[in-house]
């Protein structure tokens, strides 16, 4: 396990590193995620059963309890109370058309280029 | 306040342990009351632990920077907690791969519709360049978004308040619109409320249908990765 959390931390050094040296505009706890899913890929592949069951327990354990994490940042929002009661109008507008126009878009092109499926209805649970 | 209790406080408020611990007990509050309700989005626990400690904060007179000495050493975990989205994002990924094309694509057409409906409406009523680009991100996963935002130069923690907000909107209205436009597909429902509301429409998806879930979370991450890329690059493009 331990070894597994470390792993997770050696990924971020390594994608905030690849962020400074070779300026990529990503952050880079992001770059370290693609390098985990790399390195979570070969091991399936290759058959490391160990090396997926000990990364799968290492993520749970920190992503078990995710949302606590973003508590402390939001409470920064109160640095922005000024900004938000100047514009709550245009960012409440903002998030609720851009939801209903994401929805339909992304729901629309999964209709028409994904596979048929038999319409949502009933309790069907036996297709996963 | 007595002249003891008074102490007592002058020196609780310096040190981290303070932040730290009424961060968790705000939490696990916020978390017990979000279960109760059957884990309804309006309920979110993010969403309630924030506006308590932001109330807590007012009424002690505490600054944040005061605050997030101690708070800090939660904020810490979301980097290797975004790494370790990777594991359910290969899970989610190996799980779809008959469908992953179509659903690249899906995705694709969803990030940038997201941003950039956001970002225009926003511009179109007025609204300034700290927030259009602290709404850019809004749509994907909070650790995502919150270091897209600081990258760009947006406001992590109003970026950190806006997805939330998106997580609940796509939660509550997503189904009820896709079933009214006739979206009937668990996958096409999945991965629609997947990359409007991230890991909050997720979370609800998993309760409705196994599939529905799976292609939920393949959205989140999927999103996550796309608009983390694109961004930057829209943004280099559009100032030189």
């Amino acid at each position: 396990m331990l070894g597994y959390l470390t792993l997770l931390l050696v990924c971020q050094l390594i994608g905030e590193s690849l962020a400074v040296v070779l300026a990529i505009p990503l952050p880079g706890p992001l770059i370290g995620m693609a390098v985990l899913f790399v390195i979570v890929f070969a091991a399936d592949a290759l058959g490391a059963r160990g090396v997926v069951d000990g990364t799968t327990e290492a993520a749970d354990a920190l992503l078990r309890h995710l949302s606590l994490l973003f508590v402390p940042a939001g409470v920064g929002v109160v640095l922005h109370l000024a900004l938000i009661r100047e514009e709550w109008l245009s960012i409440t507008l903002a998030l609720i058309g851009s939801a209903v126009l994401t929805t339909l878009v992304t729901g629309w092109v999964m209709q028409r280029l994904g596979p048929a499926e038999p319409p949502a209805g009933g309790l069907d649970r036996s297709r996963d | 306040m007595g002249e003891p209790l008074f102490d007592l406080w002058i020196y609780l408020s310096t040190t981290p342990l303070l932040g730290l611990t009424v961060t968790l007990a705000a939490y696990i509050g916020a978390d017990a009351l979000y279960r109760r309700t059957g884990r309804h989005p309006a309920a979110n626990p993010v969403l309630w632990a924030v506006l308590l400690l932001c109330g807590l904060l007012w009424i002690t007179g505490t600054d944040y920077g005061t605050y997030f000495e101690g708070a800090q050493f939660i904020h810490f975990l979301l980097g290797p907690a975004t790494v370790a989205l990777a594991v359910p994002l290969y899970a989610a990924v190996k799980r779809a791969a008959r469908s992953l094309p179509a659903a690249i694509v899906a995705v694709l057409c969803g990030a940038v519709t997201a941003s950039g409906s956001a970002v225009g409406i926003a511009w179109l009523l007025g609204a300034g360049e700290a927030t259009l680009l602290s709404l850019a991100p809004k749509s994907v996963t909070t650790p995502i978004a919150m270091g897209v935002s600081d990258r760009i130069g947006g406001l992590p923690s109003l970026t950190a308040v806006l997805v939330i907000l998106t997580g609940i909107l796509g939660a509550v209205i997503g189904p009820p619109l896709l079933s009214a436009v006739g979206i009937k597909g668990w996958m096409a429902r999945g991965l629609a409320v997947g990359v409007t509301g991230h890991g909050i429409a997720t979370a609800r998806a998993l309760g409705v249908h196994p599939v529905a879930g799976a292609f939920s979370s393949l959205a989140m991450g999927l999103n996550g990765v796309a608009t983390a890329v694109l961004i930057p690059l829209v943004l280099t493009l559009l100032t030189g």
